[in-house]
């Protein structure tokens, strides 16, 4: 077969919902969407690790501890999974670890925000998670089969995720005026990064045509950002918080809320590095990186060494 | 040595006795146990399965999509080989 | 001290040991060699923690003076924290982290064994599902000692370096006291100058297998059962309890 040929069965495919597989041809646009979008997804969830897993040693209950920990576990899981699936498509972890730790990759930059208080552990899992979930559930239907199952495994995973979060902020909301005040700070904080997550305005969007018509993505960056914020917002109201957002308002003839673009400067700006923990971030994954090469040195040494005496 | 992350491994995990084993993912590993243990680590922990197989990915052989029609359709006109293409007379009870 | 303030003690020497070890083993987490070896350990200090928990829970009801896990956790002070030294030393590298684990986890599985045939059928439920949980985790840490044992000369440098450092915590986790003599007429606690034979046998044995050398003699640290620490104790607990102590009123 001919190119076109093989074009003409992957767009037949596309256009009755199956899905592509490892083996099968692909554009190499198509692959090369795909290995940039599922790793800097991955690397996401592992940088992700990091802001919420520095107050592991913090947390102010037994089972706060308790939930966070496994919270923080499963990000990494859900990066594994990610990775894997990349991996399908013909890149070793080693080249997306080095892309990362190089600073060559992306990652989200939600993450290079800073966790100050207890309340941004809620404030993430709560809002964060929230908007990570309208985006993944919306990949569980992604054309590419590994990506669309390590999707689904994820938001089965996730769902606990945001109940946490809205029930740690709960605790807040409903405290003593402190607690209160601090999970209005971090509503505060975390808004506009959060609405920022689903990426650029459409009007701007470079990626986003390709990936429609590939069906890696199946809903336009806005489109994702106002069903957010119409699901959050009565969210925000039941904790008695404050959207810190002025031009908030209902609008009747949209069923949806008018709201404010997030600064689109800051965002252009934490990407290009200059966020408060771009730095504290990557030299994190980079010393532990470099600190774990003796132990995987030592394992694969010794891995060598078993086929002689059969391992267990 | 060369830094790496070790091998690609798949996993299969089976969710009760007696069921088949199916398959769930990947994980990477230096060896064997390890392996076992990562796989028991990273896809059993919300009660997924009571067993486990890894296997090293290269020693999967896959059938390729090319295959589909040569592979898979010649059964698609084997009707005789499902129990509906035959009548039995009612009285005789279950067969 | 009668058996009430002994059962108290017992229970909460041991809801320490576990609480700062998963505090210690938390530490890893998002920072461990490899993705796959991040997820094994986070799983062990779930478990770990856990167990903790459930210590202290126990441990307040015992008590009945109004006082909940929480409150044990969080607002005691070091000489009220009656956890074994050895999991209070600091991680180090992985080798440490590693050692210090195969020391317990061996230790765990002899101790839970037994202490699930307590007459407190408290502490014996909690012994019973510990075996399993240890059981997986002695699997998990005495591969590691072979791995860097029989690896590559670094990883078998640096788990001697391991070795030096914590051995000498090790005597220490047998040593009883006149809670354990109350308690063992009871049929409540482990007598554990009986594990001490299987535990040292065991542990020569990986030992060995990872030509790592046991000196003849040792000095054998102790202090901790009369709340006596080394000095990483105080700043776990600072880390640890400090949003509770900056808002004690509140429920989280």
């Amino acid at each position: 077969m001919d190119t076109a040929k093989f074009e003409e069965v992957f767009e037949a495919k596309l256009a009755k919902n199956d899905f592509i597989e490892p083996k099968d041809w692909m554009p190499e646009n198509y692959r090369k969407h795909l290995i940039r979008q599922v790793s800097q997804h991955a690397h996401s969830e592992i940088v992700g690790m990091l802001p919420e897993g520095n107050w592991i040693t913090r947390a102010p209950s037994l089972r706060a501890k308790l939930v966070l920990l496994a919270k923080v576990q499963d990000e990494g899981g859900h990066g594994l999974y990610l990775y894997t699936a990349a991996e399908s498509l013909g890149i070793s972890r080693d080249e997306m670890l080095n892309a990362l730790l190089t600073g060559k990759a992306k990652y989200s930059s939600i993450f290079n925000y800073p966790t100050l208080t207890w309340a941004d552990i809620g404030a993430i899992g709560w809002l964060v998670d929230g908007a990570a979930i309208m985006n993944q559930v919306m990949l569980q239907r992604s054309s590419y089969g590994p990506y669309s199952r390590a999707m689904v495994r994820i938001c089965k995973e996730e769902s606990f995720h945001q109940r946490q979060g809205y029930e740690s902020i709960t605790h807040l909301a409903f405290g003593t005026p402190e607690q209160k005040a601090m999970a209005q700070d971090a509503l505060n904080r975390w808004w506009f990064p959060t609405l920022m997550m689903f990426g650029p305005p459409d009007r701007e969007s470079p990626n986003s045509e390709n990936a429609l018509k590939w069906r890696i993505k199946r809903e336009t960056n806005d489109q994702l950002r106002q069903r957010f914020v119409n699901q959050t917002v009565k969210q925000v109201e039941y904790l008695g918080l404050t959207v810190p957002d002025k031009h908030l308002k209902w609008n009747e003839a949209k069923q949806g809320y008018d709201f404010s673009e997030p600064d689109w400067d800051e965002f252009k700006n934490v990407i290009k590095g200059n966020g408060i923990c771009n730095k504290e971030r990557l030299a994190s994954r980079n010393k532990a990186h470099s600190e774990g090469a003796w132990v995987r040195a030592a394992a694969e040494a010794y891995g060598k060494k078993q086929p002689e005496k059969e391992a267990a | 040595m060369s830094d790496n992350q070790g091998q690609l491994w798949e996993v299969f995990v089976q969710k009760k006795s007696g069921q088949p084993f199916v398959h769930c993912g990947n994980v990477h590993a230096f060896d064997k146990e390890m392996a076992l243990q990562n796989a028991r680590d990273v896809y059993t922990r919300r009660n997924e399965g009571m067993a486990l197989w890894v296997v090293l990915s290269t020693a999967i052989v896959a059938s390729s999509p090319e295959d589909i029609g040569s592979f898979f359709e010649p059964a698609n006109d084997k009707i005789f080989r499902h129990p509906t293409f035959y009548q039995i007379p009612d009285g005789v009870g279950h067969m | 001290m009668n058996s009430n303030e002994a059962l108290f003690n017992y229970t909460l020497r041991l809801g320490d040991t576990s609480l700062i070890l998963a505090q210690r083993l938390s530490e890893w987490t998002g920072h461990g060699p490899f993705l796959e070896e991040d997820l094994a350990l986070t799983n062990i200090a779930l478990d770990i923690l856990g167990r903790g928990k459930s210590l202290l829970e126990y441990a307040a009801q015992i008590e009945g003076k109004g006082r909940s896990a929480d409150d044990l956790a969080f607002f005691r002070n070091e000489r009220e924290y009656f956890n074994a030294l050895i999991v209070e030393q600091s991680n180090g590298d992985y080798a440490k982290t590693m050692l210090r684990q195969a020391f317990i986890d061996c230790f765990d599985l002899l101790f839970y064994t037994e202490l699930a045939k307590s007459k407190d059928s408290v502490l014996a439920g909690i012994a019973a599902k510990s075996v399993k949980e240890i059981t997986y985790h002695k699997r998990h840490s005495f591969s590691w000692i072979k791995r860097f044992g029989n690896g590559t000369e670094e990883s078998a440098s640096r788990l001697q370096h391991a070795f030096d450092e914590l051995w000498q915590f090790t005597g220490e986790l047998f040593e009883m006291t006149e809670t354990d003599t109350i308690l063992i007429k009871e049929n409540i606690a482990v007598d554990l100058a009986t594990l001490k034979p299987m535990w040292e046998k065991e542990i020569q044995e990986l030992l060995r297998e990872a030509h790592i050398n046991i000196p003849e003699t040792t000095f054998m640290q102790k202090g901790s059962r009369q709340g006596l620490h080394t000095e990483y104790l105080g700043f776990i607990l600072a880390e640890m309890q400090t949003l509770p102590r900056m808002h004690p009123t509140a429920k989280w």
